[in-house]
């Protein structure tokens, strides 16, 4: 039963036909886990937050710094070096003292990954590096954990919503990443905070549906976004039968050595700011 | 016709949009198909929308009494 307090909060989405009641039950007791307290995760953490997700878990191993206040708006001037993930949960719990907020002050590995991931309905990709996505994709597939893909770079956006078994994963879309050095980190390449924030928001719009159960997730359809003809667009993406995770016959059993597999780690990782 | 007798009653004086149609549609979601509610609200803008709403959400308002300077509504959940 919602408190009175509740039923004011929530009032403009109960009062929505498919939300209601249950729905907001629903909401109060689903579990979010939001990779990457960055562009991507503020918006989506302070949407999923204001909507009364029950439990978000924030992951991020790095500080607030100056220059990401342009786009990471769960963080304000005060908190500039602050642990992102206590920055993050300081804003989350004065916007909605309701939500118990888990904050993950690390780097997420092959080791650590699967019991964070366990605890959680639904995933939140919102990081820099192909290292930490290729990861996230694998523990969310072998987990069976639904996944929500989202990547910014300059004015353009992409987002796909991965349901392991029932449509492809990011490697169908993937099955490899770029060579490193190929595509610039958003440090050398710069973001318009807006952009982050259309797609985080799409993220976050994409768990609210999938804890409701309503409308159409975007599985096996990668959202496109270009900020500067303020275009969307619809790409089919089909399993890829020999995805190398989820296909017919996938070799990858368990999780593996992500920085390798990416080939960073003969390079300078100085590259980190991106998101 | 001999009027139901309502199975849950709500008192919305003084209980302002859009919290009163939001009270009414939770109080709705408990009940079963065909029972009734009956709620009371106020004149001017509850009396505009709330019957509104309800009927959007495919509910039947069976019943409008004008009780001195309120309004009693019974509505059959659908």
């Amino acid at each position: 039963m919602l408190r009175e307090d509740q039923i004011e909060r929530y009032s403009r989405q109960v009062i929505l036909p498919n939300v209601g009641g249950k729905g907001q039950e629903k909401l109060l007791s689903a579990k979010v886990l939001v990779i990457g307290a960055g562009g991507l995760g503020s918006p989506a953490g302070l949407y999923l937050v204001s909507a009364g997700i029950g439990k978000i878990g924030i992951v991020d191993s790095d500080k607030v710094e100056l220059n990401n206040l342009q786009r990471q708006i769960l963080h304000s001037t005060k908190n500039v070096g602050k642990p992102k993930v206590e920055s993050g949960k300081e804003r989350m719990r004065e916007i909605n003292p309701d939500v118990e907020v888990a904050p993950y002050n690390l780097r997420l590995t092959s080791e650590n990954i699967l019991d964070i991931v366990k605890d959680y309905d639904i995933i939140v990709d919102g990081s820099d590096n192909f290292p930490t996505r290729y990861l996230v994709n694998d523990a969310c597939v072998l987990s069976k954990k639904p996944l929500s893909h989202g990547g910014i770079f300059r004015f353009d956006g992409q987002a796909m919503t991965i349901i392991p078994g029932k449509g492809p994963c990011y490697r169908c879309l993937f099955p490899e990443p770029p060579p490193p050095g190929a595509v610039p980190s958003c440090q050398e390449a710069g973001i318009l905070g807006a952009v982050a924030g259309v797609i985080g928001v799409i993220q976050a719009n994409e768990v609210l549906k999938f804890v409701l159960g309503i409308g159409e997730m975007l599985v096996g359809r990668l959202l496109v976004f270009n900020a500067l003809d303020s275009s969307f667009r619809i790409v089919k993406v089909p399993k890829y039968k020999d995805c190398p995770i989820c296909g017919e016959n996938p070799t990858i059993k368990k999780l593996i050595d992500y920085e390798e597999f990416c080939q960073l780690k003969t390079q300078n990782k100085k590259n980190k700011n991106g998101g | 016709m001999e009027e139901k007798k309502p199975d849950a009653t709500l008192d919305l004086r003084g209980v302002v949009c859009p919290i009163n149609f939001v009270k009414t549609k939770l109080k709705l979601e408990e009940m079963n198909k065909g029972q009734i509610l009956e709620i009371v609200i106020d004149p001017g803008e509850p009396m505009a929308n709330v019957p509104r709403s309800i009927k959007e959400e495919g509910h039947r308002v069976i019943k409008v009494d004008k009780i001195n300077d309120h309004f009693r509504l019974l509505i059959e959940k659908a």
